[in-house]
């Protein structure tokens, strides 16, 4: 990043070309990131590999892209770049909500039903869920961003051990069935969700492709929005039941990521330096995906860690997260 | 008078806690003789009634401690990263001297704590707009970032296990000669009530407290090493007990007022009186298998936390 950008007025031709600039290397980043995941260290049928690493890859890709769009989207309608959905209690709401299914259904029930209408059950339970939460934090008396944090993580804690609680009152062995739904990795996607999954994230994608415009002026904040003819509270909750939706498919996923959608917003921020969507969103897509795809190789091939990725980035998001809160009380 | 009360009805929580578990005991047996049942009494019972006073004690003073010296009402050891850093130096030390004696890991567990604080502390420092909610959002977050280098190590080395049992605090475990290690830390606890009017005057802040002639860093310091030796004791004899030492001193001040002398005993009692009850409730909620204790406070903490928060929500506005 050039230092001088900050202070020196930057030409709209300038900044479109940094940004257009940092989209290509990103994509680049992504795409040689994914042909060294795709090939390095492979033995064996190369059918077989590619088919096998295809798939985790298409994962991969699926979470980046929908946890970095969640995180920015709440972020325009939040006003703010420290929140992000996992931070407000999302992921934990999406845990909660699935223990609760399993301790009144029971996982007899629950098995026999297809796990594409166990995931619109619960997808639908979370989405009111964070509505009403959304409703109650934001669009009530103004307050301090500190204050709301603090509240968002707390809350966090909250569903959190209300869910350990709950597990630990289920009988050991539908607690197993709830181990696997909630806690898969990085590299164990279940392959009928990623379909339901893709699915989704494309429709979402394709609504937003539609409305950036829109989103840029509900980034410019309520009064402002309004006076351009935004129908905020409408616009709002809209986007906020995309958001929930986004999250839902990646929690299915992957389980809990706190910090993750924090570390891909910031570090996209930095790299195009404009709050336009129609490039906010695809560089914070990118950089997720560079992360992930970056870090699972690292990670497999050269160190041959497994499953440790996550808590890497849960290390580093949290690293970053307490450097905003820095900045932020500098300003 | 009513602190009187107060201890009668921690003495029958602790008389329940004698009777209820898995193998039962009944009062006939005992007074015939019967050696089974004394053996269950004397080896699990005592001990673990015994464990959850101390322990529930001490942590509710090492929060109050905690929230006059850094002046905020919002920290305790588990929202300011000293109970993960405890953890991280046990786990150091199972990795590093597997054999040593659990004094010595205790050891290295509180100077880990008190490097924790220290870190947090330092990134304190560098926030110069202090107001009420930022201090302990920055303490969980560190704790976040301290608990993700701590599973990092414990899944390299395959030490899941033993890391879990010391994030949760869980009382099943402790039998007779695995929890006397607490009376050290409630000895701690009881110089915390005897230098009360130092940590009362430190907690004035700093430029008051030396007008007044007290040597501020060293009862700072005093205050932080109490906290970080008692927070070590209990994550290695039962593991965390989450937000005791935030919620008890926050109600009892409620009730009481600020003064730190008068509101020790009353914390204590408190604390003891809770963790007890949690742990009752968590015997009896699922029998014959148990909850943790660490998992009930958990819940009952956070959300009594949420409603601190909010309560000054509507006192600000």
């Amino acid at each position: 990043m050039q230092p001088e950008a900050r202070i020196l007025p930057v030409t709209p031709a300038q900044s479109e070309t940094r940004a257009q600039l940092a989209l290509i290397l990103l994509g680049g980043g992504v795409f040689l990131a994914a042909a060294l995941f795709m090939t390095l260290g492979a033995r064996g049928s190369w059918a077989f590999v590619l088919q096998f690493r295809g798939m985790k890859l298409l994962g991969l890709i699926l979470i980046a892209h929908a946890v970095a769009v969640s995180t920015v989207l709440f972020q325009t309608v939040t006003a703010n770049r420290i929140l992000t959905p996992s931070i407000m209690g999302f992921d934990a709401l999406f845990v909660l909500s699935s223990t609760l299914l399993i301790a009144f259904m029971g996982s007899v029930q629950l098995s026999g039903l297809d796990p594409r209408l166990l995931f619109a059950a619960r997808l639908i339970v979370m989405t009111l869920f964070s509505m009403a939460l959304y409703r109650w934090l934001f669009l009530g008396e103004e307050q301090s961003l500190h204050r709301l944090l603090l509240t968002g993580v707390v809350f966090g804690i909250f569903l959190r051990t209300l869910a350990e609680f709950v597990q630990r009152m289920l009988d050991p062995n539908e607690f197993m069935v709830l181990s696997d739904m909630l806690f898969a990795s990085f590299t164990k996607i279940d392959p009928v969700l990623m379909g339901i999954g893709w699915a989704l994230v494309l429709a979402v994608t394709l609504w937003l492709a539609r409305n950036l415009a829109r989103l840029d002026v509900i980034g410019l904040g309520r009064p402002v929005a309004v006076n351009l003819g935004i129908r905020w509270r409408r616009d709002v909750l809209l986007v906020l039941a995309l958001v929930s939706v986004l999250v839902a498919v990646s929690t299915a996923l992957v389980g809990p990521v706190t910090f993750f959608g924090l570390l891909a917003a910031s570090l996209a921020r930095l790299a195009v330096g404009t709050t336009r969507h129609a490039v906010l969103l695809p560089a914070a897509s990118l950089t997720a995906m560079l992360l992930l795809i970056g870090g699972q190789t690292l990670l497999e091939r050269l160190f041959a860690f497994n499953t440790a990725l996550g808590i890497v980035i849960e290390f580093f998001g949290g690293v970053v997260f307490l450097i905003l809160l820095l900045k932020g009380g500098r300003r | 008078m009513r602190l009187g009360l107060a201890f009668l009805l921690v003495a029958a929580l602790a008389a329940i806690s004698l009777t209820v578990g898995v193998s039962g005991l009944s009062l006939s047996r005992l007074l015939a003789g019967d050696g089974r049942d004394w053996l269950i009494l004397w080896e699990s019972r005592v001990p673990r009634t015994l464990a959850l006073l101390l322990a529930g004690a001490s942590m509710a003073i090492a929060g109050l401690l905690m929230q006059i010296v850094i002046r905020n009402r919002f920290v305790e050891p588990s929202t300011t990263g000293t109970v993960e850093a405890a953890g991280l130096g046990l786990l150091v030390m199972t990795l590093l001297a597997p054999g040593a004696p659990v004094i010595v890991k205790m050891a290295v567990g509180a100077v880990f704590a008190l490097g924790g604080t220290g870190l947090f502390l330092l990134v304190l420092r560098r926030v110069p707009l202090r107001d009420q909610m930022i201090v302990p959002l920055i303490g969980i977050i560190l704790t976040g970032v301290l608990h993700a280098a701590t599973t990092f190590f414990a899944y390299r080395a395959d030490l899941m296990q033993t890391v879990l049992a010391w994030t949760q605090g869980d009382l099943s475990g402790v039998l007779r000669g695995r929890y006397e290690l607490l009376w050290l830390g409630a000895a701690m606890a009881a110089v915390a009530w005897i230098a009360a009017d130092r940590f009362t005057l430190a907690g004035l802040g700093r430029d008051m407290a030396t007008s007044l002639g007290l040597a501020h860093g060293r009862v700072l310091a005093l205050g932080l090493s109490i906290v970080s030796g008692v927070t070590a004791v209990v994550v290695v004899t039962v593991g965390i007990i989450p937000f005791l030492g935030l919620i008890v001193p926050n109600l009892v001040s409620l009730a009481l007022g600020d003064n730190m002398r008068r509101a020790v005993p009353w914390v204590a009692v408190s604390g003891a009186g809770l963790v007890l009850a949690c742990d009752i409730l968590g015997r009896i909620l699922r029998a014959p298998y148990e909850i943790p204790v660490g998992t009930i406070l958990g819940v009952i903490g956070s959300l009594t936390f949420l409603i601190l928060i909010l309560k000054g929500r509507r006192n600000a506005a």
